[in-house]
């Protein structure tokens, strides 16, 4: 006869010992949670949550306000700076996002044929996104700037024109500066991802496609796109957020003007909140972000479900 | 259907030289195998004659027409990859109709062939899947029936069968011997399994570190090797090797190094004394209790159908196969005699036949 471990009866004491607890799997399990949902509750829920309240109180700076209800939203509906700031932020968006998105994949597409030098071309890629924005929104500033800006001298210099861009004074012309700022900023997170992307098509699927007498342009959009378009789902989404909710560059380049030509929700949240000394109002403004962020999320939740090629059996 | 001749072909790949100048003629309707190491330029060769390479020297014909310079669409093939290589995100029929559609081939003819190559492969019933609903050996025919729609001069298989398991390569073995006696397209395959090799060529072009070994019908290859190399790929268990030289005084015999006799038929002619190579195929080997020369056993592996028996004789490896059933175990001597007729000589040095 055998006798099996469940059949030996545990001594009474050590029911609830410590021991016994470390092998119980849903006390572990919390246990091992903890860290994790105590970080996502201190540094996510919570600034978020007191965000979102902040939205319904008037406080202001130094002193602490009481609950007003939706009156900060009834005067946005009615601030035209604020529709205009979305109007920006909304535009800022699309152009940046659609640019980084074609000069991306075409950079992606240069990058994965087969060059001179290829580990040194990927590498200098990179760059923008490595450099702080800061500092290069600093070095665009200078770009960009009235007077010493080397591209208008560089223009003047070969007779294109007379006089220097008035790059960031003008609202289109600041509007189209700071958005080339944004996609020379952008373009290596999409091209780098994008790349990565194009290297897990098989090279025997182009093989293949050249001999049932694919064009390379057919190639592209036969073979190429379509197997590209779930990582692609992911880098727009993740490139829209950061579009969408881009303070640092505006802030260093315009602090949102000529005139708010170029102030985004986020920038005139900042403006309202902490210099304007207004919390309440400029954390409303930062909640009226989360529609739109929700938004995109939700496009790309189901421009993300696994499309019906890629299920099935494993490889 | 057309023939397809490579006249003296070589490959380089930067200043490494991977094909020096192979030759081959390919008959209109011929199924032609390349089968080699890993390493040989097989796959190479037959890259070049899809067009997937560029060919360093030499010419490619198919039909009439010299194809170095012609764009792989254009001539007129169709390949078979080891992967597959179908389109995941196209279905079974639109992996198939694919070069029919890039060809603006009418919808109603599209249709008709994808549904005449799927009957052929009884692929019917799967034509709105998805690749990766299939399993490895639907996928094989549907990479198969994306080469078969496009009614090419030649198909082109490159190591078709290397990822399926290998009750499943027996079965598409013998499908895929059976299509091209139906469907009598020139056929140019590559493997490294010289069982597949044998199984299914009309010709076989055995290759080495990118020259040709020897080609011929694959019986001429295993009776008459031409080489050591091709005498030990071909057929398996493999040749066994035994080294020593021939005495031709009086009767032929050949002498091992360990001084060992082994009876020959014939000894070529002015060839006493030489060193040479005694290669002898394990299933050639016989049992004789009254003249067989003493091996001594160190492994028997029975496989129901035949043993194969590995011993010691003389001092050096051999494997014998036996269809009977043979009782020794590990340890024991057993009685061998090569048949002399079946013997093949090679010379020590070259390694090239006597």
């Amino acid at each position: 006869m055998s006798v099996s471990a469940d059949s030996i009866p545990a001594a009474p004491s050590s029911r609830w010992s410590l021991s016994r607890l470390a092998h119980d799997h849903n006390v572990l399990g919390v246990l091992f949670l903890l860290p994790a949902a105590a970080f996502l509750l201190v540094f996510l829920t919570y600034p978020l949550g007191l965000g979102v309240w902040l939205g319904f109180t008037d406080t202001r700076i130094g002193r602490s306000g009481i609950f007003v209800g939706l009156e900060n939203y009834q005067l946005l509906w009615e601030d035209h700076i604020f529709w205009l700031s979305v109007f920006n932020t909304i535009l800022y968006t699309t152009v940046a996002s659609v640019l980084k998105f074609g000069l991306g994949l075409w950079l992606a597409l240069l990058l994965n044929e087969r060059l001179p030098f290829k580990a040194f071309f990927r590498a200098i890629v990179l760059l923008p996104w490595v450099v702080p924005t800061v500092l290069s929104a600093i070095a665009f500033w200078w770009i960009y700037d009235a007077q010493f800006s080397i591209i208008s001298w560089a223009l003047i210099k070969i007779g294109l024109i007379d006089s220097n861009i008035n790059f960031l004074g003008d609202a289109t012309n600041a509007r189209a500066s700071v958005i080339a700022a944004n996609v020379w900023r952008g373009i290596p997170f999409v091209a780098i991802s994008l790349l990565a992307g194009l290297q897990t098509i098989p090279p025997s699927l182009h093989e293949a496609a050249t001999l049932d007498g694919a064009t390379s342009w057919q190639r592209f959009r036969h073979i190429t796109l379509p197997m590209l378009t779930p990582i692609i789902a992911v880098v727009m989404t993740f490139s829209v957020l950061f579009t969408f909710t881009d303070f640092q560059l505006i802030y260093v380049l315009t602090r949102g003007g000529p005139l708010n030509a170029t102030h985004l929700m986020a920038t005139l949240s900042f403006q309202r909140a902490i210099p304007g000394g207004q919390l309440g109002e400029g954390a409303a403004i930062a909640v009226a972000m989360i529609p739109f962020l929700l938004a995109a999320i939700l496009f790309s939740y189901f421009g993300l479900q696994r499309r019906r090629w890629q299920q099935g059996g494993a490889d | 259907m057309a023939s397809v001749e490579i006249r003296d072909v070589r490959k380089a790949f930067g200043a490494t030289q991977v094909i020096h100048g192979v030759s081959i003629d390919i008959v209109d309707g011929e199924f032609v195998i390349l089968v080699g190491p890993s390493g040989c330029g097989k796959s190479t060769l037959l890259r070049m004659v899809a067009g997937l390479e560029n060919v360093t020297g030499g010419e490619i014909r198919i039909g009439e027409r010299v194809v170095n310079d012609v764009p792989p669409k254009e001539r007129d093939i169709a390949m078979v990859f080891q992967n597959y290589a179908l389109y995941p995100h196209m279905t079974v029929a639109d992996n198939m109709a694919f070069s029919l559609k890039l060809r603006n081939a009418p919808k109603s003819e599209i249709e008709a062939r994808v549904k005449k190559a799927a009957d052929i492969l009884g692929l019917g019933h799967l034509l709105d899947r998805y690749p990766r609903q299939l399993s490895g050996g639907q996928r094989q025919r549907v990479a198969m029936g994306r080469a078969i729609v496009r009614d090419p001069q030649v198909f082109l298989f490159d190591e078709p069968l290397s990822n399926l398991d290998a009750k499943l390569r027996v079965q598409m073995r013998t499908e895929i011997k059976e299509l091209h006696q139906r469907l009598k397209t020139t056929t140019v395959y590559v493997t490294h399994d010289q069982i597949e090799a044998m199984t299914m060529a009309d010709k076989i072009v055995v290759m080495h570190d990118g020259i040709v070994e020897q080609m011929g019908a694959p019986l001429e290859l295993y009776d008459r090797p031409a080489n050591m190399f091709v005498a030990g790929f071909i057929g398996s268990p493999a040749m066994n090797f035994i080294k020593g030289s021939i005495t031709a005084n009086g009767k032929a015999v050949f002498r091992t190094e360990g001084g060992l006799e082994l009876p020959l038929a014939t000894a070529p002619a002015g060839a006493d004394g030489r060193p040479a190579v005694y290669g002898i195929r394990p299933e050639h080997f016989v049992i004789d209790e009254a003249n067989g020369i003493p091996a001594e056993v160190v492994v028997v592996e029975p496989t129901g159908s035949e043993t194969q028996v590995f011993a010691k004789l003389g001092g050096q490896d051999i494997v014998g196969v036996f269809r009977e059933r043979v009782t020794v175990g590990p340890g024991d001597t057993i009685p061998l005699t090569p048949n002399p007729a079946l013997v093949h000589l090679f010379d020590a040095q070259t390694g090239q036949r006597l």
